[in-house]
């Protein structure tokens, strides 16, 4: 057997590389492509669907933004950058974006933090825990505009379960609506109800990643919960906190369901636009009223300019002081 | 913020900041394309808002055109539908073949009759005659040349109230004389204060103050925020003005409810019995105060003559949008449910009175009692009270000066927020600005 094996000429030597020359340097060359491009085949059809649905809509309301365009008689005039000007001297934009900013802080902040300790708990051996981590979910998979109508109901001025609560223990009833805080509080309670567990999942899943052995270490050196939640885990799971920024920005700046049921599907947000979010205005200007397709094309990317603009901070900021903690 | 919209990265930060006002636009169309299928079916679709009470209108419609098979999507409240029918007759597609108007907006859509098929052109002449005149020129450009909508429901106008409350206080529950105490505005205002002396009732005279607005100025006035020419008149109509004053007069002597209409405390004020009458057009019967009251208040609510004799509030049209491709058929399906049977129907499911003359006249209308209301003449009523009606002028931009600017002012200053004047003045403001 073994002669035979040795007698029988090695293949590649014996063959010359005359026979099939093409076809192996096709295959070869076909290799070398796959390797090299089939990656961005693999993507594309994400960016294929993102230019047809994102990036053209996008070009197109800069297009739009440029023009006093009436939605329901379809005629437009090319005004160039007159909306824009218009809305930076309109007071209800201005009102609009404090409003959102306003119920961004006073949502995002909380819900973070708090976000954050229920992590931390959950992180910890404990009875059921699947059970708690998926419950904290729950509030995220129902339907925002139930939330929405449940919590108008909660933070009715007459008949409301938060005034008959306040009222049970001698407080006036809060007008929930015609203050402008309140009804900011009340909407950013809804929003926190909807995200807290959301964000808290996300933090449980970095906190998993953290080896055990170093809190073991810490402890050993007598470091205390706390200190270790502050001194490991805070700087571990630090790019999943600026996600978890990034991505509330976003969604916070863009809050328009919340409110809009909140005010019992009106559009202006109150009676003097109390929490009327630049969401709540677009939709005003380009469907209700004068249907100011152009307007809300211009106001629309303002509110872009702003997200990332603030974004960029928050992230800039966050970055710094969590660095800093790491020293 | 969505669960989707939470996962996509950074990459896609551009699509969602920018593309929010263009979001809704691609959201749901009609697939009502191509739809000469077997047997040359057509395929209808209707779009209505709120509840036309079509059901059984549109199985006879079917049962007697057996060529035609008709779609009813029914769009939620007008606010939902309006939005997106602009968007529809907009893009040219996803408008359904007959769609309803309210009588609030229609205007802006006669001004704007290219998106809408001539009905006159699709033989509607021949109806003119069953229509009460101002429901049908309504509906007609200047010209007189172009019809785009044919009328459906109207509203008329009663006083609904609360009988054990009467009771309670100390007035007459009869319906007859409950009429005869409130025959004028000022006469309903004084019967409120003598049910409020009495202190017997723990409830207020009316739910708010705004509801005195479209009653008392469609009664008194032949146009409301607009002229004839849709030129704003709101701060000059001196009866908006006084209607304001007057509701609010009333909630000042601590006669209303403060309720915000609407809302979730409106809702609940039916409920717990906060107050004792609410002026209501048919439509609000059956299809509101019925519900939100529920079945516990069922025969403690009746139903008396309007204050100043008559009125309307509300009625809404049927119209086929130009961007149709069966616009004979949707013609013959607007034309039938705008006839005395689909008129009869509605009203019988949906408490939607019948603007035709015909389906007014009928029995199955007229001789209509509620048994929810006590058994109330409901059709007597609300047949009385369009008898003698003036149309009153609207404009193409009514419903979003009262509902958005003008409501929401009227209720701050009720609550106490604003006070009348800084109110009346920010809601002039603002309707002007709309305007503009």
């Amino acid at each position: 057997m073994s002669s035979a094996v040795g007698a029988a000429p090695p293949r590649h030597a014996a063959t010359p590389p005359t026979p099939e020359p093409t076809h192996r340097r096709r295959s070869y060359r076909l290799g070398r492509w796959d390797i090299k491009y089939s990656p961005y085949l693999y993507v594309a059809p994400f960016f294929i669907l993102f230019g047809v649905f994102g990036l053209f809509p996008v070009l197109y309301t800069v297009y739009v933004s440029l023009f006093e365009y009436d939605l329901l008689s379809g005629t437009k005039e090319y005004v160039g950058l007159e909306n824009y000007r218009v809305l930076l001297d309109d007071a209800q934009f201005w009102n609009a974006a404090y409003n959102t900013f306003g119920m961004f802080v006073l949502s995002t902040v909380p819900q973070l933090v708090v976000a954050l300790m229920i992590a931390n708990l959950l992180n910890r051996q404990m009875r059921a825990r699947t059970l708690f981590r998926m419950g904290i979910l729950i509030p995220n998979i129902t339907s925002v505009a139930a939330v929405g109508i449940i919590f108008a109901l909660i933070f009715a001025d007459r008949y409301g379960l938060v005034n008959w609560l306040l009222g049970t223990v001698g407080i006036d009833p809060v007008a929930w609506r015609d203050n402008r805080y309140a009804s900011w509080f009340a909407i950013a309670f809804m929003v926190d109800w909807r995200w807290t567990g959301y964000n808290a999942l996300i933090y449980l899943g970095a906190m998993q990643a953290i080896p055990r052995d170093l809190y073991e270490s810490a402890s050993l050196d007598g470091a205390s919960t706390w200190r270790q939640f502050w001194k490991i885990t805070v700087p571990l799971i630090r790019p999943t906190i600026l996600f978890t920024i990034i991505i509330s920005t976003i969604g916070g700046l863009q809050i328009f369901t919340e409110p809009l049921m909140y005010g019992f599907g009106l559009i202006r947000g109150g009676a003097s636009n109390e929490f009327q979010t630049l969401a709540m205005y677009i939709y005003e200007r380009t469907f209700t009223g004068n249907f100011e397709y152009g307007s809300g094309a211009a106001m629309s990317w303002l509110l872009f300019l702003m997200i990332v603009v603030f974004a960029l901070i928050n992230f800039a900021m966050v970055r710094r002081s969590v660095k800093g903690e790491q020293k | 913020m969505s669960v989707i919209r939470r996962r996509l990265r950074t990459v896609a930060v551009a699509a969602l900041a920018a593309g929010v006002a263009l979001g809704s636009t691609a959201c749901s169309k009609s697939d009502n394309e191509g739809s000469t299928g077997e047997g040359g079916q057509v395929k209808l679709v209707l779009q209505t808002f709120s509840n036309f009470g079509y059901d059984q209108a549109i199985k006879d419609f079917e049962a007697a055109n057996p060529n035609i098979k008709v779609e009813h999507q029914k769009m939620g409240e007008l606010r939902d539908f309006q939005p997106k029918l602009v968007q529809w007759l907009a893009a040219g597609s996803g408008a359904g073949d007959v769609v309803g108007l309210e009588e609030g907006v229609l205007l802006g859509y006669v001004q704007n009759h290219d998106k809408f098929a001539n009905l006159l052109d699709l033989g509607a002449s021949d109806l003119k005659s069953g229509f009460p005149e101002w429901k049908w020129n309504n509906a007609l450009t200047p010209d007189g040349k172009k019809l785009i909508g044919l009328g459906t429901d109207v509203g008329g106008l009663a006083m609904c109230y609360r009988k054990d409350l009467f009771q309670q206080a100390g007035l007459p529950t009869d319906r007859t004389e409950v009429s005869k105490r409130m025959s004028t505005w000022q006469d309903y205002i004084a019967l409120g204060k003598e049910f409020k002396a009495s202190g017997k009732a723990k409830a207020a005279w009316l739910d708010s103050a705004t509801s005195l607005m479209q009653p008392h100025v469609m009664q008194n006035s032949e146009t409301f925020f607009f002229d004839k020419d849709n030129k704003f008149i709101g701060e000059t109509n001196p009866i908006v003005k006084q209607t304001w004053d007057m509701g609010l007069q009333m909630a000042a002597d601590g006669l209303t409810a403060k309720a915000q209409r609407w809302s979730a405390d409106w809702d609940a004020a039916f409920k717990n019995s906060a107050f004792a009458t609410i002026p209501c057009p048919s439509w609000m019967t059956e299809g509101v105060i019925a519900p939100k009251s529920g079945p516990a208040n069922s025969g403690k609510w009746d139903i008396a003559n309007i204050p100043g004799g008559g009125g309307n509030w509300g009625g809404s049209y049927l119209a086929v949008p130009a961007q149709t491709k069966h616009p004979k058929e949707a013609y013959l399906l607007a034309k039938y449910l705008t006839s005395k049977e689909g008129h009869l129907a509605a009203f019988k499911e949906a408490g939607a009175m019948p603007s035709d003359i015909a389906g007014i006249e009928d029995p199955a209308f007229k001789d209509k009692k509620s048994e929810y209301f006590s058994g109330a003449p409901t059709g007597q009523i609300f047949g009385d009270s369009v008898k003698n009606m003036k149309p009153v002028f609207l404009g193409a931009k009514h419903q979003q000066i009262w509902e958005t600017v003008v409501e929401p002012q009227m209720q701050a200053a009720e609550r106490g927020q604003v006070s009348s004047d800084a109110g009346w003045k920010k809601a002039m403001d603002e309707a002007k600005k709309l305007t503009s």
